[in-house]
């Protein structure tokens, strides 16, 4: 064996190892690397009241009740849904049926306190007249793959 | 392969720079004109995002070819380290700052795009954590390479910082699919296609383009410029 050879023998070698440990660890935070649960995960790990977390998914259509500076409204995964209250400012993107994480913690009365308020943004792209001739023809299915 | 052989030598290397670099700048330079002008003025605004998105033609061309920087100093740590290519400690001492500056750009950008479209500056999610950590480890690599009196210690030890780093790019890449981050999916390179209108890809494309010549050229000259100094330094020490 060349000197080359064994010098890329024992680099593959060693990052095939370190890529397995990288792998390792990722796999094992994996709990702690995901930013916000989903109501179904929060109905299935019940967090205490003191617990800090936060909540993402899909702003229930209608479910939307603004009374001065605070804002009721539900979060759902399609699956299970949970009520929010948030008192501030809501941001630009904020809307029914859009993607939104809050964070905060579970009240006594099963209510979701929201600290702060984030807009998730989708991954699609458009013009203003393709989403409104999208929506006309009826090809629209608004919040589809915005959370997971 | 071949093509990297022939380049290895940096006598040959600097024939073949001062052949392409004239006319790689002006073809860079009027490729930025175009693109800028397509995507800040001819591109129509975002139905959601209006006018903001154009932040997107300058922060998804310059986090993608900050990764794609990452790589190449991967490749060039590795052909240092395993083939002692001459010019390969140069590139990558020539790489290192510039694919620092494209991710500052990356993270500046996204943060000024973030604060009105999620509310916030920056949030510590898998996506935005791990881009951040490609900084440091660019920041590391500029560091580590200066770090020793010995030149050829420093090549070494920031050639073996790249490979080992070049694990976070795989990560970053896929961290919005691994794990549910406030970082939105990936829109062009994914399963089923683009997920963007055609009157916004097109210019988004062409500034991704635009960024990889950009990113060349750079290279090129930076790695013009390191030749000339170890070539001044050698004199410097015979005499």
């Amino acid at each position: 064996m060349t000197p080359k050879r064994r010098r890329l023998w024992l680099l593959l070698g060693s990052l095939s190892v370190l890529c397995v440990a990288a792998a390792l660890v990722l796999y094992s935070l994996n709990d702690n690397l995901v930013f916000f649960y989903s109501p179904s995960q929060v109905a299935e790990k019940k967090p205490g009241p003191e617990r800090r977390f936060r909540l993402g998914g899909l702003v229930v259509e209608g479910s939307l009740k603004k009374n001065g500076q605070e804002a009721r409204f539900k979060i759902t995964d399609l699956k299970g849904e949970l009520p929010v209250v948030y008192r501030g400012l809501l941001p630009d993107l904020f809307r029914e049926g859009q993607g939104v994480i809050a964070e905060g913690s579970l009240g006594p009365d099963g209510v979701f306190v929201a600290r702060e308020v984030l807009a998730k943004h989708d991954e699609k792209y458009m013009p203003p007249e393709v989403a409104k001739a999208l929506k006309e023809s009826g090809r629209w299915n608004e919040g589809a793959g915005t959370t997971k | 392969m071949a093509t990297l052989h022939f380049l290895a030598n940096p006598a040959r290397f600097r024939r073949f720079s001062a052949r392409v670099l004239p006319a790689l700048s002006v073809v860079t330079a009027l490729a930025v004109a175009v693109g800028l002008y397509w995507a800040l003025v001819v591109a129509p605004p975002d139905y959601q995002q209006g006018e903001t998105v154009r932040i997107m033609f300058i922060h998804v061309p310059a986090a993608t070819i900050a990764m794609g920087g990452y790589v190449l100093l991967a490749v060039l740590g590795a052909s240092l380290l395993v083939w002692r290519h001459p010019l390969a400690a140069l590139m990558a001492r020539a790489t290192a700052p510039v694919g620092a500056t494209f991710t500052a750009v990356g993270l500046i950008t996204g943060s000024l795009w973030g604060r009105p479209m999620w509310g916030t500056y920056w949030v510590w999610d898998a996506r935005l954590t791990s881009f951040l950590l490609l900084f440091f480890l660019y920041l590391g690599h500029i560091a580590l390479s200066h770090a020793y009196d010995d030149a050829e210690r420093g090549d070494k030890a920031a050639a073996i910082l790249a490979l080992v780093g070049a694990i976070n790019v795989p990560i970053i890449k896929f961290s919005v699919d691994w794990w549910n981050t406030l970082h939105q999916p990936a829109s062009i390179m994914k399963l089923g296609g683009p997920s963007i209108h055609p009157t916004i890809l097109y210019p988004l494309l062409w500034m991704m383009a635009t960024f990889a010549l950009l990113f060349v050229a750079l290279v090129l000259m930076r790695t013009d410029t390191e030749i000339d100094r170890r070539r001044l330094e050698a004199a410097e020490m015979g005499a």
